[in-house]
């Protein structure tokens, strides 16, 4: 299988290129993209990625396949969309590379810092834990399990014009987590914090974040929930 | 060489999973100067991994429950190896830790009543075994470890730890006096090499399955701690101890929650039998992990395994019904679409027993404080070091760990080193006094790697390594065939000192990192090695089928791997807890 | 955050110009409802049908209100275009001259629009 590799190392490389590699692929064997990367890298040792927990819960190895971000270790070959016998691997868009399929991923950090991704509750814990019910609990399914992998924001338009500005789909989901978790008592101080034109509400909707998501999260309805949040506070 | 920069801490922790980030809570709260240094964004370690749950006698499913009920089947789970002291300590303390991690935002599954979720895990039972059954393991669904490891980060982030992220550990830095000064570290983004100096250097780097060819572990889990210990000339305790998890995905390795037998899954083998029922009459599938991955072994080995090979059994879910599973078990069914191409809803899933956790480690005391011994056979306090977590032996596991003691390790022995080292620091220490050529004798092995100019390349020797481990130190060992995986092991250390960095170049070079890896992976691989030789008994996970028995007599106790001379020494179990009575080793049977 | 980010946009709150937007929108869709019903009702419109549909207080008043919420629609609109795109991040150091003159055309534009509108229906 031809492989087709975004490569840059600042140290040599005046500007980033494609490099191909050819894989002997195992035969009657589904691969994983990383498993394919762990092949290139047997050839070429030099070629540089992240990866962890090679299941899809670490968030490690984000990357962009064949047009579409997604996470290498658990998008089989069968699952790459684009033309059949090439595989094209580049970093996540939008965020400064770093050397290869490694981006600097400072600013999607940031952002997240941003939205104080803590529980806040400063009346005195009890002895116990803070009481909730399962329906109180049920809330965060579907916003708790972000892995950070950034696949969504670098999939963001807004996010690619207002890195900085934007807060963008993976920060907005964990901001609503905290808004939604019944334990947490700084809801106010947290909506207040996102009143401003660009936090929120440079999303437009295109819900890119959600057609990429490796962990079927849904950040617009997310961020549609803030909003309601913040008229019904506003109001 | 030696010209690096330094850099200066009251405490360093090398690791950011669930232990080092607990420990690191600790000290950033009590506002001394520390860093977290880990070599991936701390959200990506292995506690991520962790899907079952913690397992603490918090009294929500059954509000009779008592610590000392958990210590009776941590104990016994340990096959009495494990020292009743530390265990006595993380199930008292166990608990508070876990309702500090609620009141940090954790977001654990509830009842009814609003309390923390409990579900049935193996080896657990009420009133001291004679109960039946109990329920102990709090859970957040099947992403317990996500939660938790997501929760202490945030907690870290408010309190403004500070992190060093994708810094790489290399060496440990000893000071003339036999001290520990801190590491040597590289910053992977831009290459550079710098000293790291703290009063307090822990250990938090985890485990290191990536030994064995088949693991449930994160490729990250090289061991880099037990490697940097060794090579410091620290004992290792109970390297032979290697947990094999009975179901991990056939054919990927990944991890299947042993929550999904808690939640009355069982496993069948060929013919639809629920075999465990012979194994194990009461607990069935919820015997201790060893038992039902021996198990296993023995259904494949006899025959009744399933597939074309007759080469795994299956996990059966489907009874439990669909809403069951996408509420309780969610993950389960995402990873097992992924990696083995079946539906739980509809199929049992093809599992085999895989490497998933090592009990052994750097001996410790309950304060996270490294131990050596000296000649006289006496426990020695490393000066500087600590280790908590899956690196760390303190030793609450044993020669078996059970399910969901794992988490609590994490959090309770990553707090109580915090403690310990809050404690220490208040007191006012000084920087310990450290030399030019301290700090050159870390560097070694880097700069060896740095001058390589031809020699082995790092994938195809680590292949080698982990078959060898895979094949001569899996399930069931015997004595004759490890001295033979002993003997290759020896070949691949010398073909190891002329290992072979291409790339040398400074950014983000994981080349660099993937080889330095690789040797620690060895040292973990070579105690191991060593000490499952030398154990002449079955306890635990260690089955020999040249001594199937256990030995109290001569093995009631840790073993202590000394890597400078290469011997394996022995070192007392405690077996005086303070507020109980100490439990008697007794025929272990579930 | 550089001086444009909130001081320039029309209410210094997301959430206002978010209102704004949606309920200038909602606003310009029912007048643009009403003139279509207008045509529809009137099987020949000429000058003079045309005339007198804006002869009564009631339509002016409307048409006055539509033009104050295109106004805001189109201001909120190019302030956020302006903030997507002329930003330094996309062309560098004098994005924000650029950006500037844009929008103080755009403000002038707009003013013109709406005092040309205004005199066009209470002028007469």
């Amino acid at each position: 299988m031809l492989v087709s590799i975004y490569r840059y190392n600042p140290e040599t490389d005046s500007k980033p290129s494609m490099q191909e590699f050819e894989v002997a692929l195992p035969e009657g064997k589904d691969l994983m993209v990383l498993d394919v990367l762990a092949l290139v890298k047997e050839q070429d040792s030099s070629v540089a990625y992240r990866r962890s927990c090679r299941e899809g819960v670490c968030g490690s190895d984000g990357m962009n396949i064949n047009g579409t971000n997604g996470l290498a270790c658990i998008t089989p070959l069968s699952a790459v969309g684009g033309s059949a016998n090439k595989l094209v691997l580049r970093p996540l868009p939008g965020l400064p590379v770093i050397r290869d399929l490694v981006v600097d991923m400072s600013i999607f950090y940031q952002q997240f810092e941003k939205v104080k991704p803590y529980l806040i509750n400063n009346t005195p814990a009890p002895a116990i834990e803070r009481l909730q019910s399962p329906e109180d609990r049920a809330k965060l399914d579907g916003l708790y399990e972000c892995i950070l992998c950034a696949c969504c924001s670098t999939n963001c338009p807004s996010f690619w014009w207002n890195p900085d500005k934007f807060i963008g789909p993976a920060g907005l989901l964990q901001a609503y987590r905290f808004l939604a978790d019944s334990r947490d008592t700084a809801t106010a101080d947290r909506l207040a914090d996102l009143d401003d034109p660009f936090s929120v509400f440079r999303c437009r909707g295109i819900m890119n974040c959600v057609a990429v998501c490796p962990k079927g999260l849904n950040p617009t309805r997310a961020i549609g929930h803030i909003r309601s949040m913040l008229i019904s506070q506003g109001t | 060489m030696a010209g690096y920069r330094s850099i200066s801490f009251d405490a360093i922790i090398v690791g950011g999973g669930g232990a080092g980030m607990r420990a690191a809570l600790q000290l950033a709260q009590s506002g001394h100067k520390t860093a977290v240094i880990s070599k991936v964004f701390p959200t990506r370690s292995h506690t991520v991994s962790a899907q079952g749950g913690i397992t603490c006698a918090i009294a929500s499913a059954d509000p009779d429950d008592d610590w000392r009920w958990h210590m009776y089947d941590t104990v016994k789970g340990s096959d009495y190896i494990g020292d009743q002291d530390a265990i006595e300590y993380m199930c008292s303390e166990g608990p508070q830790a876990v309702f500090e991690l609620d009141h940090m935002g954790l977001p654990f599954s509830r009842t009814e009543n609003g309390r923390i979720y409990q579900r049935p895990f193996g080896g657990q039972s009420k009133d001291f075994g004679k109960g039946g059954q109990a329920a102990r393991t709090c859970a957040a669904a099947d992403r317990t470890g996500h939660a938790l490891l997501h929760a202490l980060y945030q907690g870290n982030l408010k309190n403004n730890a500070v992190f060093l992220n994708e810094w790489y550990a290399v060496d440990l830095v000893k000071n003339q006096d036999g001290a520990v000064v801190g590491v040597i570290a590289i910053c992977i983004e831009d290459g550079e090499t710098v000293f790291i100096q703290a009063k307090a250097t822990v250990f938090a780097t985890g485990g290191a399955g990536r030994i064995y060819a088949s693991t449930t572990n994160a490729l990250i889990n090289t061991g880099d701690g037990i490697g940097m210990a060794m090579r410091a000339g620290y004992p290792m305790q109970d390297m032979e101890m290697w947990q094999f998890h009975p179901t991990g995905i056939y054919g990927a390795g990944t991890l299947v929650t042993e929550g999904c037998r808690g939640e009355g899954g069982y496993l069948i083998n060929k013919d639809g039998e629920r075999f465990m029922e012979r194994y194990a009459p009461n607990a069935k599938d919820l015997a201790g992990r060893d038992v039902v991955a021996r198990s296993m072994v023995l259904e494949i080995l006899e025959g009744r395994g399933c597939g074309e090979n007759g080469d795994h059994v299956k996990l059966k879910l489907d009874h439990l019904g669909e809403e069951v599973l996408n509420a309780k078990l969610p993950g389960i069914l995402e990873l097992s679409r992924t990696f083995a191409h079946v539906d739980p809803v509809k199929e049992p899933i093809p599992v085999v027993p895989t490497c998933h956790y090592m009990m052994g480690g750097i001996p410790t005391n309950v304060h996270g404080q490294a131990l050596t011994q000296n000649s006289a056979g006496q426990d020695e306090i490393i000066p500087g070091l600590f280790a908590v977590g899956e690196v760390a032996c303190v030793s609450v596991h044993g020669a078996n760990r059970l399910g969901g003691n794992s988490l609590l390790d994490l959090v309770v022995f990553g707090r109580a080193a915090g403690k310990h080292i809050e404690e220490m620091l208040s007191q006012g220490i000084e920087q310990r006094q450290v030399s030019q050529s301290d700090v050159e004798a870390a560097s070694e092995r880097l700069e060896r790697l740095n001058e390589s100019t031809s020699g082995e390349s790092v994938p195809a020797l680590r292949a080698e390594l982990q078959q060898v481990m895979q094949n001569h130190f899996g399930v069931f060992r015997k004595g004759d065939f490890m001295q033979e995986g002993v003997k290759k092991l020896e070949s691949i250390r010398e073909r190891l000192g002329n290992l072979y960095l291409e790339d040398k170049s400074a950014t983000f070079n994981t080349a660099r990192i993937e080889a330095l890896e690789l040797q620690n992976l060895f040292e973990v691989a070579e105690a191991t090695a060593i000490a499952a030789e030398g154990r002449t008994e079955s306890r635990g996970a260690h089955a020999r089928d040249d001594y199937r028995e256990r030995d109290d007599e001569n093995w009631l106790c840790h073993s202590l791997y000394f890597p400078i001379d290469k011997k394996l020494g022995r070192r007392e179990v405690n077996f005086s807890p303070k507020t109980v009575d100490t439990f008697e080793p007794m025929v272990r049977t579930y | 955050m550089d001086m444009v980010t909130s001081a320039t946009s029309l209410s210094r709150s997301g959430l206002s110009d978010w209102i704004i937007q949606r309920f200038s929108a909602l606003i310009l869709a029912a007048y643009s409802l009403c003139i279509l019903a207008s045509f529809l009702t009137t099987p020949e419109m000429g000058y003079a049908e045309w005339r007198a549909l804006f002869d009564s207080n009631l339509m002016r008043i409307f048409s006055i209100f539509t033009l104050f919420a295109l106004c805001g629609h189109a201001w909120v609109g190019m302030w956020t275009v302006g903030t997507d795109y002329l930003t330094e991040r996309q062309l560098g150091g004098g994005a924000t001259a650029i950006r500037l003159v844009y929008q103080a055309i755009c403000v002038l534009l707009i003013a013109v629009y709406l005092l040309w509108g205004i005199s066009i229906f209470w002028g007469s």
